[in-house]
């Protein structure tokens, strides 16, 4: 008995168990690509931190770890805070523009809620490494102090601002956070929600 | 005493057909050893392929051995690491072995591709042989990379953290690609606990692969030699290339040599100087990470440095990523960048020559430029030879066509 195969059924099959098949395998794979995002603890660690100021004299800066990402609590002087009028001609971005970095309370020169005193995260936005305070330089033309990265070089005034021409695409982030009682700062809560 | 020896030599050959018969062990040694012909004609830059496969062998079984003591935790990797090198019997000598040889895995390596560089191995009919070897070269850096996170010290956590931000400048995704990367929102535990399971299972498997279908290919179409002739299109009566010699036992023989002089030479590394002066092991990493403190001079180690400067030397953060994965994908395309008749370097004429000496210096410029401060002259320099880099390859359809060859002999010299 010679029977004519069918070109066409055999086709549509072979295609048929290929998409199936292909199906398959994505739904498998979700599992596995889901096990690489942070995990339930991870996400738990990045609880609010407090980080009490009483103690923080004027051009003093400490470094706090919130969500294992190192952040920046300056108390800045009354000198500092008029520099930053001052080197604005020399930003990226000083109006803070992206709306991205900095949470809408600390959206203004000083980038802050307080003026006096800045939270921003001690990452270079180039690689992530952090910053140097270089917060009192010898006067030179273009560089007037703030925080200076050591890996490339960038560099961002005392409010965390990117200068024109360095690697560091915008200006550093600032993390959300409130004043929780006086003299209290907590890392990770809006302003406004507490 | 005769009879004796010949039924001995009748049991192994029935062994033998035993096995011949359930496994292609004797077609596959005269295929792949002793009766697979390569050129009579090579020289000192025909060893580094060999002397890879000893160093991954190396690196396999030290690594073994160094996992049996390490732990891969942000809490204990660092005391474990400093365990293996005071209190584990032996335990330097095996951790000074590891990474020396990952060390001299690139230095064996960067030679194996400059070689196919110079005499043309990467044209055609070995274009497969060039971009699985290039594969190899990718998973081995991805390899290393992940290795250098583990013993989590300064230099691990801060050149991880600078080499995982590259991929935050890809547009759109990058973030969460980062965070994928990571699994957690820095550096961490987590990330540590993934980079061990990498280099330890993944990659390693992954090279170990690439590599047997690399010799694969190669023994599908036959090595090339320093002149770049098919020794296959002259061929005795008995089908063997006239100009051929089998592996075994003659180019294994030579290989002896190269190996032990290697040997000797890595040897005296791990005894003498297991830092090499802060190149093979970088001093900041005898401290132990500090999420809050970057080292005033952040490097990787030497073999990454000539794609760090180029990352470095664009003033853009996806600029700079760009212009180093494209350092890295462009030799990729070599067999069709090169449009050149022959292969070997011996008949090309003056222009790939300039060409190809011009693209050595700036590559290893590139490197002692990586390791120095981005400032000033340095950057300059960097893109002043990171553009001969890229000029090497762009322009290489053009310049590689209109160069005069020499004719090519019939059969090598």
């Amino acid at each position: 008995m010679t029977e004519k195969v069918d070109q066409s059924k055999r086709h549509f099959l072979t295609i048929a168990t290929a998409v199936t098949g292909s199906a398959g395998i994505a739904f498998a794979a979700v599992p596995f690509l889901s096990s690489l995002k942070p995990s339930a603890r991870a996400r738990a660690l990045g609880a609010p931190v407090e980080v009490p100021l009483g103690s923080l004299e004027p051009g003093e800066m400490v470094r706090v770890v919130w969500r294992g990402k190192l952040v920046y609590v300056l108390r800045r002087t009354e000198e500092m805070l008029q520099r930053l009028s001052g080197v604005t001609e020399f930003l990226r971005d000083p109006n803070s523009a992206d709306t991205e970095l900095q949470p809408s309370y600390a959206s203004n020169e000083h980038r802050s809620v307080d003026p006096e005193f800045l939270v921003v995260e001690g990452s270079c936005t180039h690689l992530g490494c952090a910053p140097i305070p270089q917060f009192e330089v010898t006067p030179s033309t273009d560089w007037f102090g703030g925080f200076f990265c050591p890996c490339h070089g960038s560099k961002f005034d005392l409010s965390g601002r990117v200068y024109k021409g360095v690697p560091a695409p915008t200006n550093l982030k600032v993390p959300p956070y409130s004043f929780t009682q006086t003299n209290v700062i907590t890392i990770g809560i809006d302003s406004g929600n507490a | 005493m005769v009879d004796k020896e010949n039924k001995q030599a009748e049991s192994s050959s029935k062994l033998l057909d035993w096995i011949d018969q359930r496994f292609p062990y004797t077609e596959t040694m005269k295929q792949h050893i002793t009766e697979y012909y390569a050129s009579k004609n090579f020289n000192i830059w025909y060893v580094f392929g060999v002397l890879a496969m000893v160093i991954l062998v190396i690196q396999l079984f030290t690594g073994i051995f160094l996992t049996m003591n390490y732990k891969p935790s942000a809490d204990d990797a660092f005391s474990s690491v400093e365990y293996i090198m005071r209190d584990v019997e032996w335990g330097w000598l095996i951790r000074y072995m590891h990474s020396t040889g990952a060390s001299f895995f690139f230095i064996v390596v960067y030679l194996h591709m400059f070689r196919a560089m110079l005499y043309g191995s990467y044209k055609k009919p070995r274009e497969l042989i060039w971009i699985i070897g290039m594969l190899i070269f990718i998973v081995l850096m991805a390899e290393a990379f992940a290795g250098y996170l583990l013993p989590w010290g300064q230099m691990s956590y801060w050149g991880a953290q600078v080499i995982i931000s590259i991929f935050g400048a890809i547009p759109f995704i990058g973030e969460a690609l980062v965070e994928i990367i990571r699994g957690d929102y820095s550096i961490s535990d987590i990330t540590l606990n993934r980079f061990f399971a990498l280099h330890v299972i993944a990659l390693p498997l992954a090279l170990v692969a690439l590599i047997f279908v690399h010799i694969v290919a190669l023994h599908e179409v036959g090595s090339n030699n320093p002149d770049g002739i098919e020794i296959k299109e002259h061929k005795d009566h008995n089908g063997i290339p006239i100009d051929g010699v089998a592996f075994h036992p003659y180019h294994t023989s030579k290989d002896l040599v190269a190996i032990i002089i290697f040997l000797m030479i890595f040897s005296f590394v791990v005894f003498f100087a297991p830092d090499m002066g802060g190149y093979f092991l970088e001093y900041a990493n005898f401290e132990k990470a500090n999420p809050t403190a970057t080292p005033e001079h952040i490097v990787p180690v030497w073999y990454f440095t000539p794609f760090y400067a180029l990352l470095r030397a664009v003033p853009d953060k996806l600029g700079g990523a760009i212009a180093m994965g494209l350092a890295v994908i462009l030799p990729l395309f070599l067999p069709w960048l090169d449009r050149a008749k022959v292969k070997s370097i011996r008949y090309r004429g003056w222009i790939y020559k300039t060409a190809l000496t011009s693209f050595a210096i700036s590559f290893v410029s590139l490197g002692v430029l990586g390791v120095l401060p981005a400032e000033g002259i340095y950057i300059s320099l960097a893109r002043f030879f990171g553009l001969i880099y890229f000029a090497f390859f762009i322009l290489m359809p053009y310049y590689s066509k209109i160069d005069k060859t020499k004719p090519v002999p019939n059969r090598v010299t």
